[in-house]
C-alpha cells in the first residue's frame, strides 16, 4: 500500500494567532526521510516542468532518501539560491506539486497526495543553514575586475547579486528602504518567513563580498548614468512591483482604509505589532474587511487576526472576494491556515462603496453579490453582478489587496528605459538586457506581479546575460516584452 | 548612517519648540531641490517621518532640517545632539517646486511651514520674481527665519495670533487685503503651513481666481509610493502625496478629507507621548 503523505508540524491555530512567530515548523529528519521515500522517482519526472527554475526535484529527493543532505542541498542550489526561502513561500501547489504524477489529472491545484516537495526543499535548505554549506565561488580573473550595481534588494536583486558575486564580480546592492530584502521583508509576514532566515541569506551574500547600500533611492538620489560614471560596468534593475492598486470606488479615502502594502509594511517592516516599543502605529478594527483573493490578501488577513488577538479584540476579520474559492490565486496552504485561524471568507462579493462616520472613518462596506459567468482573459469564470443584491457589511478597518503595479520612480526619470503600457520594463527575453545597453532587469518590474521563484529565475538569466555582456561588450540585443511564466497573482 | 553636525533652537514657547539641525546626507545634499523632502528614522525602532529639505550644502554634503517638536518622533529627534547618529535617511523625495519667473509671487508660511517657504523663496527670487512674503505664527517666540526671508522679499509682512509681533491676526488677513487692494493680482500664491491655514488661503485665492500651490503634510510610511497612506483627493482623482506631490493645486485639494485622514493615529500618538520615553 502507498504511504500517506507526512503532515508537517505546525503551531496550533489558537496559539499562533497570538503572535508573529512562524506557523509551519518543518520536517524533522525522520519525517523528511519518510516523505522522500514516497517519491516514485519517475522515469520522466514531470514535477521538474512545474518548477519555474527547473530544480532537479527527483535528484534532490533521491539524495535525501540516501541521507546525502549535502548532495540534496547542492542539487537545489544549482537552480535556486534560496531553498530555505522558496521552501516556505513558493506556491508549490500551483507549480511542482501540481505537476507531480500523484496529483489527480485536471485538478486546479496539487492533490494532497502529491509529494510535499516544498517541505523537503525547506528541510534541505535548513540543513544548509545549520551546516553552513556554501556553494563554492568560481572566481575568474576575467570577471573579478568588473563592478555591477544591483538596484533593489528583493528576491530578484538578491539572487542576481549572489550569482554575480560567486563569479568574483564586485557587486553593490542599492535599496531605497532602510532594511534589505524588499517584499520578503516588508510584504511577507515573519510568521511565513522569519526575518532570521532572510538575514541568514543576506549575511551569506555579505560573506561572498556583496556590499549593501540601504537608504539609496536610485533615480532620486543617484541616476543610472551616475552609477555608470562611478565605474559600474553593468546594472541590474530588480525594482519590483510595489505600487498598490485601489478599487476606485466611492469612500475609499476614508480613514482606516489602507492598502495591503501599507498595512503589511507597518506590521512587518516597521514592527508595528510591537508598538509602542517600536514607534510606528497600526490601527486595527473590531470588524476588519480584507478585499482580494491573492497571497497578499491572505497575509493581510492573517496579520489582522493577529493584531485583533494581541489587542484583546474578539476575532472578526472577513475576506471578500469577487469570485469563488477555487478561483482564488492565493496558496491553498495559506487559505487553509487562515481558515484555521478564524478568517471568515465571503465569496462572490464585489465592493461598491465605503460608507464613513462623522469623523471620516470607515464604518460600512456596501457590496453587491455576484455569480460566475463566462471565462475571462485569465481563463477563470468572470464574476457577474446580481442586480438588486446590494448589502452592507460592518467594517471599521479595510485592507485593499487587489494587486500591485511596477515601481515607477526610476523608469520615470530614465526615458531611455523602455517600458510597456503597464510600466513594466521591456527586456530581451534571452539576456534580460533592457533598452539601455549594460542595464538589465528582472523580477516583477519585468513580468508584472509574480512569485519569488519566478523573480529568481529571471534574475539568474539576467546574471548570465550580464556576464556574457561583460565578456563580449559588442553583441546585439533583442528587445521584447516578456511575461512571467505560470502562476501570477490575478485577482 | 547620518550624523548631526549642528543643532540650534529657533523658537521656544510654553513647551513648544522649533529646532534646526544640520546633518550629513551626501545624496540629498547633492540632489535636493526646493520643495523636496526626505524620510528620516531617528532610531532603528523609530518611525519613518517626512521632513522638508530646508537648505543644502554641497561642499560639506550636509542638509538643513527644521522640526517642530510636536509628536513623539519629532520630540525624539529634538532630544538628539551634535555628534549623535541618526539611524536612516533617504531622499530627496517628491517633486521639486516649479521655479520660473512668474512675475509677482505671494509666499505664505505658517508656523514650521515657514521652513518650507524659505528654499522656495530663495529660488523664486533668483529666478527674477518679485516676492511678497507673509509669515504667521502663534506668537513672537515661535516665529522662525524672519530675517532670512525678509532679506529675499520685496514686500514683507508678519502676523502673530496673539499680536506679540507684527500685526495681530492671520496670514490670510494680509492676503485678503492684498487681493482686494485693487493692485494687479499676483501670478501665483505659494502657501505652506497648518492645514486650516492652507485651506483658508485656498478659499481666498479661489474666489480671486489666483493660482495657488500648497505643500501637503499627509501621513506617510515609506515616502516612495509603496504604501498609499498619503493619498489625497485632488479634484476627482486620488493622488499619492509622496510621489505625485507634495505640492498640489490648492483649489483642487479635498481639505476635509485630508484633515480627517491625518487624525487616524491620534490615540496611539497620545499613548506613546504619555509614556514619557523621550
Amino acid at each position: 500500500m502507498r504511504k500517506e503523505p507526512v503532515k508537517v508540524r505546525e503551531v496550533e491555530a489558537e496559539k499562533r494567532v497570538a503572535g508573529f512567530d512562524e506557523v509551519v515548523l518543518g520536517y524533522s529528519e525522520e519525517e523528511a526521510l519518510t516523505e522522500a521515500s514516497r517519491c516514485l522517482q519517475c522515469k520522466n519526472p514531470v514535477c521538474i516542468n512545474g518548477c519555474p527554475v527547473g530544480i532537479n526535484i527527483k535528484g534532490f529527493i533521491h539524495h535525501i532518501t540516501q541521507k546525502d543532505y549535502k548532495g540534496a542541498y547542492f542539487t537545489i542550489r544549482e537552480k535556486n539560491n534560496f531553498p530555505s526561502i522558496c521552501g516556505r513561500v513558493c506556491p508549490a501547489e500551483y507549480q511542482c506539486r501540481k505537476a507531480c504524477i500523484l496529483t489527480r489529472k485536471g485538478s486546479p491545484f496539487a492533490s494532497d497526495n502529491s509529494i510535499n516537495i516544498h517541505f523537503l526543499e525547506r528541510f534541505t535548505g535548513q540543513m544548509g543553514i545549520n551546516n553552513g554549506w556554501m556553494v563554492p565561488s568560481e572566481t575568474s580573473e576575467d570577471l573579478s575586475k568588473f563592478k555591477v550595481a544591483v538596484v533593489g534588494s528583493g528576491p530578484a536583486g538578491l539572487c542576481c547579486a549572489g550569482e554575480l558575486a560567486r563569479k568574483g564580480i564586485q557587486v553593490t546592492i542599492f535599496e531605497s528602504l532602510h532594511k534589505t530584502g524588499g517584499v520578503l521583508r516588508y510584504g511577507i509576514p515573519p510568521f511565513r518567513l522569519p526575518h532570521s532566515i532572510l538575514d541568514f541569506e543576506i549575511d551569506y551574500l555579505k560573506k561572498i563580498g556583496v556590499v549593501f547600500k540601504p537608504n539609496s533611492i536610485i533615480g532620486k538620489g543617484k541616476t543610472l548614468q551616475e552609477l555608470k560614471n562611478e565605474g559600474f560596468d553593468a546594472i541590474f534593475l530588480g525594482l519590483g512591483a510595489g505600487i498598490p492598486t485601489f478599487l476606485g470606488i466611492p469612500g475609499e479615502n476614508l480613514g482606516n482604509i489602507t492598502s495591503a502594502n501599507e498595512f503589511l509594511t507597518r506590521a512587518n517592516l516597521m514592527s508595528a505589532f510591537k508598538f509602542p516599543d517600536y514607534h510606528t502605529p497600526v490601527n486595527i478594527g473590531r470588524h476588519v474587511i480584507v478585499v482580494g483573493g491573492g497571497n497578499t490578501a491572505m497575509d493581510a488577513a492573517r496579520v489582522a487576526l493577529r493584531l485583533q488577538k494581541m489587542r484583546g479584540i474578539p476575532l472578526d476579520t472577513t475576506l471578500v472576494y469577487r469570485r469563488s474559492e477555487v478561483e482564488m490565486p492565493a496558496r491553498r496552504l495559506e487559505i487553509a491556515h487562515a481558515k484555521e485561524e478564524g478568517l471568515k471568507l465571503k465569496f462572490l462579493v464585489k465592493p461598491e462603496e465605503f460608507i464613513g462616520d462623522a469623523n471620516g472613518l470607515v464604518q460600512k462596506l456596501k457590496c453587491v453579490a455576484c455569480e460566475l459567468g463566462e471565462p475571462d482573459a485569465s481563463g477563470r469564470r468572470r464574476p457577474v453582478e446580481i442586480k438588486g443584491s446590494d448589502f452592507e457589511l460592518d467594517c471599521d478597518l479595510a485592507v485593499v489587496a487587489i494587486g500591485l503595479k511596477a515601481n515607477a520612480i526610476l523608469p520615470k526619470v530614465t526615458p531611455e528605459l523602455t517600458t510597456d503600457k503597464n510600466g513594466d520594463v521591456i527586456v530581451d527575453p534571452q539576456t534580460m538586457e533592457t533598452s539601455i545597453k549594460n542595464v538589465f532587469a528582472g523580477g516583477d518590474i519585468v513580468g508584472g506581479e509574480g512569485t519569488v521563484i519566478e523573480a529568481m529565475g529571471m534574475a539568474k538569466r539576467a546574471a548570465q546575460g550580464i556576464i556574457n555582456r561583460l565578456l563580449a561588450p559588442t553583441s546585439g540585443t533583442n528587445l521584447e516584452n516578456t511575461k512571467g511564466v505560470g502562476y501570477a497573482n490575478k485577482c | 548612517m547620518t550624523r548631526i553636525v549642528e543643532k540650534s533652537i529657533l523658537g521656544q514657547y510654553q513647551g513648544a519648540r522649533i529646532t534646526r539641525f544640520v546633518i550629513t546626507a551626501e545624496d540629498v545634499a547633492l540632489k535636493a531641490k526646493p520643495g523636496q523632502f526626505i524620510m528620516l528614522m531617528v532610531k532603528e525602532e523609530g518611525e519613518r517621518i517626512p521632513l522638508t529639505v530646508v537648505d543644502t550644502n554641497k561642499k560639506d554634503k550636509t542638509v538643513t532640517l527644521i522640526v517642530q517638536e510636536l509628536g513623539f518622533s519629532t520630540k525624539l529627534l529634538g532630544s538628539m545632539n551634535v555628534g549623535d547618529s541618526l539611524y536612516a535617511l533617504v531622499g530627496p523625495l517628491g517633486h521639486a517646486t516649479p521655479i520660473q519667473n512668474f512675475g509677482e509671487v505671494v509666499l505664505i508660511g505658517g508656523g514650521v511651514g515657514i521652513a518650507e517657504i524659505y528654499p522656495v523663496a530663495k529660488a523664486l527670487k533668483e529666478a527674477g520674481n518679485r516676492l511678497i512674503t507673509i509669515l504667521g505664527s502663534r506668537t513672537k517666540d515661535l516665529l522662525i527665519l524672519e530675517n532670512e526671508l525678509k532679506a529675499v522679499s520685496d514686500e514683507f509682512y508678519v502676523t502673530t495670533d496673539d499680536g506679540s509681533h507684527g500685526r495681530k491676526g492671520f496670514t490670510v488677513d494680509v492676503l485678503k487685503e492684498i487681493l482686494e487692494s485693487g493692485r494687479p493680482l499676483p501670478k501665483i500664491v505659494y502657501a505652506v503651513g497648518p492645514i486650516p491655514m492652507m485651506r483658508r488661503v485656498a478659499e481666498t485665492t479661489k474666489a480671486a481666481n489666483v493660482k495657488t500651490l500648497v505643500s501637503l503634510n499627509a501621513l506617510m510610511v515609506d515616502g516612495t509610493g509603496m504604501c498609499g497612506g498619503c493619498r489625497v483627493t485632488i479634484g476627482s482623482e486620488s493622488k499619492f502625496t509622496c510621489v505625485d506631490g507634495p505640492e498640489f493645486d490648492a483649489h483642487d485639494v479635498n481639505w476635509a478629507e485630508l484633515t480627517k485622514r491625518n487624525q487616524v493615529f491620534v490615540e496611539q500618538e497620545k499613548h506613546i507621548c504619555h509614556l514619557g520615553r523621550v
